[in-house]
């Protein structure tokens, strides 16, 4: 059963890589790097629970926050200005 | 896995995510795509996380969860704003489709 | 200092969850941290924020959540619709949207309440102009479509922080 949810979410994670080597344009690898962050949090979450072990979640955590830093650090370098504001 | 209303949230969150990067790759541009993808991942991640928590119940495991599951509803509508403005800002225009542009009518005026 | 008071005590709350244990050791940890990040962001934590403590905006606000979920869940099955659908049924485009709120915290909450919901996601906001990008623009009329986008949301906020 659970082998199943994983390798949907597996599923899941080939498109967004699909759309990160496709492109075509900068901007839509961005969106696919920022999704990918969210789905990385969503499978470290189900192996936490999978294996029984609550510290995956701690991993899920760091993950979403790094994530989230790392997209606005895009989203600046996009509007091509410097991270001081 | 014990409970089975954890499983019922668990499958329709991973059916959320597939049906979100399935928008990634259908949809034709970086907006659209980035409202489909935004919001299906993000509920679906969140019902992952709420089956997880029902499986762990408050024990630390569960708590962290939940932590999680706030953090992500608060941070991913940012993120996709500020995406969404960068690339409009960096001039990457809207799928040829599209009705109307009022941001881009007003840049216009800004500059005359 | 109440804002100070409150601010401690919340970091000191989700340090508590963090850890999720009451060993003296942890909580004497726990009490540090949450004092330093207190100094750290002091400029950062919104002052709209204590208008909370307050129960009866405090109790709008826990409904708040619900509402908002309803309306999360909506927008996914309008999203599943538009993907599995062969046609691709969507009609894109940015539209301006006027708000009447004044709060800044406000603000923010409708701008991220309105990504979340069906079809609609914030692009700029600049002063009272929310540019708002629709995948399925149904109306031409600038009323007609504040009436469909933020009307739902702008209500709830104004008895919340105003």
């Amino acid at each position: 059963m659970i082998t199943f949810f994983f390798i949907v979410l597996f599923i899941g994670a080939f498109m967004c890589l699909y759309r990160i080597a496709v492109g075509p344009t900068p901007p839509d690898r961005m969106v696919a790097i920022d999704i990918l962050g969210i789905l990385v949090v969503g499978i470290c979450a189900l192996y936490a629970a999978y294996t029984g072990k609550g510290f995956y979640l701690y991993i899920a955590i760091s993950w979403a926050i790094l994530s989230f830093v790392g997209t606005l650090a895009l989203a600046k370098f996009l509007e091509g200005r410097s991270f001081d504001e | 896995m014990s409970s089975n209303v954890a499983i019922g949230f668990i499958i329709v969150g991973v059916t959320f995510d597939l049906l979100g990067c399935l928008g990634l790759i259908r949809l034709p541009d970086i907006y659209n795509r980035l409202q489909a993808a935004t919001k299906s991942v993000t509920l679906g991640t969140c019902m992952i996380l709420i089956g997880v928590f029902l499986e762990f119940g408050f024990t630390s495991g569960g708590i962290k969860a939940l932590l999680c599951l706030f953090f992500i509803l608060l941070t991913s509508p940012t993120a996709a704003h500020a995406l969404s403005r960068g690339s409009h800002i960096s001039g990457f225009k809207l799928w040829k489709g599209s009705l109307m542009d009022k941001l881009e009518e007003k840049r216009r005026m800004d500059e005359n | 200092m109440k804002k100070k008071i409150t601010q401690f005590i919340v970091y000191f709350i989700i340090w508590l969850l963090l850890t999720w244990s009451l060993n003296y050791q942890e909580v004497i940890v726990g009490l540090g941290v949450a004092l330093l990040a207190m100094i750290l962001t002091k400029d950062l934590f919104p002052d709209e924020l204590m208008k909370l403590l307050n129960p009866l905006r405090l109790l709008l606000a826990i409904i708040y959540i619900p509402y908002l979920i309803f309306y999360i869940i909506l927008a996914n099955f309008d999203v599943a619709y538009r993907v599995l659908n062969p046609n691709l049924p969507i009609n894109p485009g940015i539209v301006k949207v006027k708000t009447g709120l004044k709060n800044e915290l406000a603000r923010t909450i409708l701008a991220n309440s309105i990504t979340l919901t069906p079809g609609t996601l914030t692009v700029e906001v600049d002063g009272d102009d929310y540019y708002i990008h629709w995948i399925n623009i149904t109306s031409e009329d600038p009323k007609r479509q504040k009436q469909i986008i933020i009307d739902r949301f702008e209500w709830m906020l104004r008895r919340i922080f105003e």
